[in-house]
This record gives structure tokens, sequence and C-alpha cells, in this order.
């Protein structure tokens, strides 16, 4: 295999100019401020400002998405991976063709379901109730990001359970743990890894996003997404912007050492028990 | 009882999955322009759509960027993951973790970073950037998909085609490529898959008027969006079904 080596060399050029470099590039700029100097003024500004309440605000939103995503999703995988078998892979199909339909399109398909004239005000109507404005608020970008999310939390946890040993639920319950039990002391602790990279999985579009909230939170809402967006493409201000990334970066670290750290005491735990079982 | 729950549950959830997607086939039957009022079924936007050059436009666009994408970041990534298992581990370790960033990086991250790299390296927007951004993005998605089926190929295949006179090219084409195979076919599928759906890089690296379906739906929206664009989503989603549903017959007749 040695002599294959060379065959990397594209990929490492890839590598190199589209990630290291890239990324190299926008510390400069959120390091730089029009002049060129070296300067810090960019996250100053950032959390000085306004801006800051609006991260906080994408953190609050991107909280509440991932939490609904895992209240909803997690049963929802458990149910998946307790049908028939061929059943099974039907419903795990049906989750994911969606996600080949333009998600855009999906997230637009809301309005129309939301909106003043949409279909629940008309129901509503017909029916003599009173009419919701339900468009162009938090809920509704909530409820965007929770509907194109959901898959992203539901299929690694099918996948952990699925692949769940089938002879440590019977040993527990061969132990005496009655059914809520054995889901407490084994099914749930042993789907911790799936949990935590669903959640990194939701959480990270979700606090970036801002094509969601441009859809369904009209101009209400903005997230920092939104204003990173308008300082490349409206302002122009691309050190301001770039300053912003950075910010978002540093998030992603940390969901990083949170689902290392969560696999390993996951992976932990399996070999352990798969120990104790062999005993 | 609790099976009856359970079926309940899933049924709720799954009617939240599809609710949108249902209402928009239903509305691209809809002969008013106006969302939500149903003023009597038509075939008018459908009719629209095939003489609609921008929307026609933007779908060729993104098929043709989802196609060079595929082909070239599958090179790439076949190539790199080849090229990167016969290192030693710590090295292929900190390789890979740089492989992560794109993986992990929101959307938008990468997307400003790819745009201050190209206006550094002095490019024009458009299609070129475009195609380049989404080689990019997926490349890393390829390599990830055929590590693993290198991991399984014991070494001492490739060796002993050496030993017994292969050339390294015929020992790539011959030996290693059939036996990846079904990584590099995941790993094309899923770099097509990604570039088709990409919004976020897209709307970003792109530029002189060059749209692809997801860049015109969200210029759509802001102005008012077109009811074509409903009959082209279900058309779409016909033919997602149908090949879902022709894949699915194909492996249950191999197994």
């Amino acid at each position: 295999m040695r002599s294959f080596k060379k065959a990397a060399t594209p990929y490492f050029i890839w590598a190199l100019l589209f990630i290291v470099i890239s990324l190299l590039m926008v510390l400069y700029y959120a390091f730089t401020g029009e002049s060129g100097n070296f300067s810090t003024e960019n996250f100053v500004r950032f959390f000085a400002g306004s801006s800051l309440g609006t991260l906080w605000r994408s953190l609050k939103i991107a909280f509440f998405t991932t939490l609904i995503c895992l209240v909803v999703g997690y049963p929802l995988a458990y149910a998946i991976s307790r049908l028939e078998a061929r059943y099974r892979t039907l419903a795990i199909m049906l989750i994911m063709v969606p996600m080949w339909m333009n998600f855009l399109l999906r997230t637009y398909a809301w309005v129309t379901i939301l909106s003043k004239n949409g279909v629940i005000n008309s129901f509503l109507r017909y029916i003599g109730a009173a009419e919701l404005d339900l468009l162009y608020r938090e809920g509704a970008v909530i409820l965007g990001m929770v509907y194109n999310f959901l898959p992203f939390m539901v299929l690694p946890i099918f996948t952990v359970i699925d692949k769940m040993d089938e002879g440590l639920i019977e040993a527990a319950a061969d132990l005496g743990c009655n059914k809520l039990m054995t889901f407490i002391k084994v099914i749930f602790p042993l789907s911790l890894p799936g949990v935590a990279s669903g959640i990194s999985m939701v959480f990270i579009p979700a606090i970036s996003t801002f094509e969601i909230t441009t859809l369904l939170g009209g101009n209400k809402t903005n997230l920092i997404g939104n204003v990173i967006e308008q300082q490349f493409t409206v302002t122009g201000d691309w050190h301001y912007g770039s300053a912003m990334s950075v910010v978002l970066m540093v998030f992603l670290l940390f969901s990083l050492i949170f689902t290392r750290g969560e696999d390993e005491m996951g992976t932990g735990s399996v070999t352990s028990t798969a120990e104790v079982d062999r005993e | 009882m609790s099976k009856f729950i359970k079926r309940f549950y899933l049924f709720l959830v799954y009617g939240f999955l599809y609710a949108p997607i249902i209402v928009l086939i239903i509305f691209s039957f809809n002969e008013g322009r106006t969302r939500g009022s149903w003023d009597g079924f038509s075939l008018i936007w459908y009719k629209k759509l095939f003489s609609d050059k921008e929307i026609l436009s933007a779908v060729y666009h993104t098929f043709l960027v989802a196609s060079i994408t595929t082909v070239v970041s599958t090179i790439i990534g076949v190539l790199g993951a080849i090229g990167i298992s016969p290192y030693r581990k710590k090295l292929r370790a900190a390789i890979l973790g740089i492989n992560q960033i794109p993986v992990l990086n929101p959307d938008i991250v990468m997307a400003v970073g790819l745009m201050v790299l190209y206006r550094i390296l002095g490019l024009d927007f458009g299609l070129v950037t475009l195609i380049l951004a989404h080689i990019a993005f997926t490349v890393p998605y390829v390599v990830l998909s055929v590590l693993p089926k290198l991991k399984q190929m014991p070494s001492s295949l490739p060796e002993a085609a050496m030993d017994l006179g292969a050339t390294p090219s015929q020992t790539l084409t011959k030996v290693i490529i059939p036996y990846i195979k079904p990584g590099i076919f995941s790993g094309a599928l899923m770099a097509f898959t990604l570039s088709i759906d990409d919004f976020v890089i897209s709307f970003f690296t792109t530029g002189n008027g060059i749209e692809t379906v997801s860049t015109l739906v969200f210029s759509m929206a802001r102005r008012g969006i077109n009811p074509e664009i409903n009959a082209l989503s279900a058309i779409m989603f016909i033919i997602v079904l149908f090949l879902l549903v022709l894949m699915n017959l194909r492996t249950e007749k191999v197994t």
C-alpha cells in the first residue's frame, strides 16, 4: 500500500486550500480591521453591542429546538426500533424520504399552513373559531427548525438502540428488572452515545441557521446566522462577519468536547457491561 | 393499549413530517395563485413550469453542479482515502481530524471561509466558484464512506497483486477499487445528495446570476413565491419516491 501514498496529493491540496487556509483567512479577517492591522475591535464590538443579545436569543432558540427534538425524537427512535423488522426499515425510510426533497421548499410549505389565509386559519374560520397569529414569530422558527432537524436526532439514536445486544435486555429481565427498570438501567444508558451525537447534530445547524429564520420568522426574529449573512451580503463588513463566525466555531468546539466525553463514557459502559455479561 | 399509544404517536410524528409535503403537492394542482384557498383543480402551474426559463435554468444548474461535483469529489476523496490509509496511526488521525472540520462546522462558517478565500484568490463569483465550493464540502464525506471499506481490505491483497507483477496502477484498478466499490458508490451518492440539497454554501459562493433551485426558492420567498415551484417540488418528490422504490426492489432481489 505504501506506493499509493502519492494518490492522496490532490486530497491534501484540497484540505490545505479549502479547510486550513480558508479557516486561517477567516481568523485573519476576524482579527484585523478595515486598515488591515491586527486588532480585537471586531470582538470588542460584538461583546459590547446588540449582537450579544442576538447570540443569546440564538442560543435560547437552539436550546429549545434541541430539547424538543430530543423529547419527540427519542420515543420515536425507540418505538421504531421495537417494530417488526419489515416495518422498521419502512419506518426509517419514511424518516429519511423528506430529506431528499429540497428543504427550503418544505420549510416554505409551512408558510402555506401557518399564514393568515393558510390551511390552519381557513379551517378555524370554517368551524367558526377565532383565527390564530402563527407565522413570523419565534414559535414558527422553532417549529421550522424542529421540522428540519428532527431526523438528525432520530437516526443516530435509532442506530444505537437497534444495534444494542438483545442479550443485555433479556439478562436484565432474567435478573428481575421490569420493563421500566430495564429501560432506565440498561437501554437508556447504552443509548447515550446516540443521544450525544443527535444533540450536536441538531444544535450546530440550529444555532447557525439563517434561512429558516428568514422564511418563517419574517424580519422579526433575527438570529446570529442572519447577522452574519447581512454582514457579508448587505453591509459588506467582512471583518465583523468573520469575527462572528469565529464565535460560532467556539460553540462547535464546546459541542465536540461534549460529544467526545459522552462517547467515551458510552462505549466504556458497553464494554464493561459486555464483560460482566460474559462472566 | 400501549400498542395503540405507540401507533398513535408514530402517526402523529409522521403526520408532522409529511404535512408540508402533502400541502405542497395538493396546492400544485390549485387553479388560483393564492395559497390557502382552493380554487379548483388545474394543471396550469405544471404547464407554466415547463416554459419558465428562470426555474428551468435553476434546475439545469443544480444538476450540472451536482454531477460535476460528484465526479470530481469522488475521485479526490477515493484517491485521498487510499493515499492516507498507509500512514501511521497518529498522522492519519490528525488528517482525519482536519477532514472532520467541514463535516461538523456550521455550513455558514464554511461558506464564509470560502467567500474570503475566493476574494483573496481574486476569483469572480459564478458557476466556477459554486462548483469549487460544492467539491470542497462534499470531499470529506466521500473519504469517510470509503475509509471503512479500505480498513476491511487485508493489506496482503494489494501486496499479492504487486508480487505477482501488477503495476501500482493495475493494482489500483483491478484489486483495490473493485474491493471498495460499495464505499465509493455510497460516497458518490452522498456527494450528489448533499450537493442537490445544499443552500447555505451555494447562497454565499454563487454570483453572476447563477441560481440553483435552493437559492431561487430563497430569493422567490422574499418577493412572493410562484406556484410553479410547488409543481416542480411535486415532480421532484415523485421522482425521488420512484427511485427509492426502485432501489428497494433491487436490493430485495439481491438478498
